[in-house]
């Protein structure tokens, strides 16, 4: 009879398991920032309801190559965007190395992209952000790094990425901002915001990576 | 007999006396650590990484014994002064600046040159606070 009632265990055990594996492999992340809803009529003039989600509008920026680019860059790609400054000793270093070792996860997946935008609109001229790539040890094709005017850069930093910049006197090297690496999807829409500066959200931006991935498919 | 009792009782006292200034001095430089880790993660961790590896060729790493042995004397005026000039560690260049850290007290310099030179693999054992102001001297 005991042994009756541990395989009844076992199998509903068993059965969980697979509901919530089969759960997680359907599961699809969040949609950030605001949304509208957009009424259309369709040619029968019934009425419907679309969502319009918030996504990064485009953009035109040097990139280290002193090259512009711009969103056609990433089409088709999902990409992770943050925001330093070269000669931050504060928390870029470690975002960056935390970036990186996403970067060394998913470097020979095409359809993965790195976005870095410098907020030092004085110093981090195209040629200062060539040698921090090179120093880095990354492939810019892959991971590319942005100077582009104080407002255009701050605007977007604020209104479609979320993440607060801005010039601070009092803050060690100059700048304040916030060490959040970006998450975005082959729509442009915002999918996820991790702290750079915390191992277990960058481990958890991986794992969110891989799901967007897959949710794309 | 009674000389051979008294004889083994002085050199047991003077066994007991070496062995608890050996502990008193491990006990030191132990305390010079667990403080000099935490001044670390608060000044050098950010560019040096928690486990001494730096970063690419932007932040040298700290775990090469033989450069932390020779240039021991220079830690203190590294620490304090920063460094300006490039440099070449486990055969990467390094070209970019340190920020000195003027406003450190020799007491916490002197904890991390501990922590740093009994991390990462290296066991240099104690460094006192004395020595930074002696180290401070001859910098180069």
């Amino acid at each position: 009879m005991i042994k009756f009632k541990n395989t009844i265990g076992l199998a509903t055990l068993f059965i969980l398991g697979i509901g919530l594996f089969a759960c997680n492999n359907n599961k699809k992340l969040p949609i950030y920032g605001q949304r509208e809803a957009k009424i259309t009529k369709d040619a029968e003039g019934n009425e419907k309801v679309d969502t319009v989600y918030q996504t990064i509008p485009n953009f035109k920026f040097l990139n280290q190559d002193s090259t512009y680019i711009t969103q056609d860059t990433f089409k088709g790609k999902i990409y992770v965007a943050d925001f330093f400054f070269t000669s931050c000793t504060t928390i870029c270093p470690t975002m960056h190395r935390h970036l990186k070792s996403v970067y060394e996860q998913f470097k020979d997946n095409p359809e993965v992209m790195f976005l870095s935008h410098t907020i030092d609109f004085k110093y981090d001229k195209p040629s200062v952000l060539f040698k921090y790539a090179k120093n880095l040890g990354v492939d810019t094709k892959k991971w590319q790094f942005v100077y582009g005017p104080k407002e255009e850069i701050y605007n977007l930093a604020e209104k479609s990425y979320l993440t607060v910049v801005g010039e601070d006197k009092t803050a060690p090297d100059g700048y304040m901002h916030q060490g959040w690496l970006v998450l975005i999807d082959k729509e442009k829409k915002m999918r996820g915001a991790y702290d750079g500066t915390k191992e277990e959200q960058v481990e958890l931006l991986k794992k969110d990576m891989a799901t967007l991935l897959a949710e794309e498919k | 007999m009674r000389k051979l009792i008294l004889l083994s009782i002085f050199s047991i006292t003077i066994c007991c006396i070496i062995i608890s200034c050996q502990n008193a001095q491990e006990v030191e430089q132990a305390k010079y650590r667990s403080g000099g880790k935490d001044l670390y993660l608060k000044y050098c961790q950010n560019c040096h990484s928690a486990n001494g590896e730096g970063l690419g060729e932007l932040y040298p790493s700290l775990t090469d014994s033989v450069f932390m042995k020779e240039n021991k004397a220079q830690l203190a005026c590294i620490i304090k002064n920063g460094l300006t000039k490039p440099i070449v560690i486990d055969g990467k260049r390094y070209e970019g600046k340190m920020p000195g850290f003027q406003k450190l007290e020799n007491i916490d310099v002197a904890k991390i040159i501990v922590y740093i030179t009994n991390s990462f693999g290296h066991q240099q054992g104690m460094y006192k606070f004395e020595q930074v102001a002696k180290d401070l001297e001859n910098c180069k």
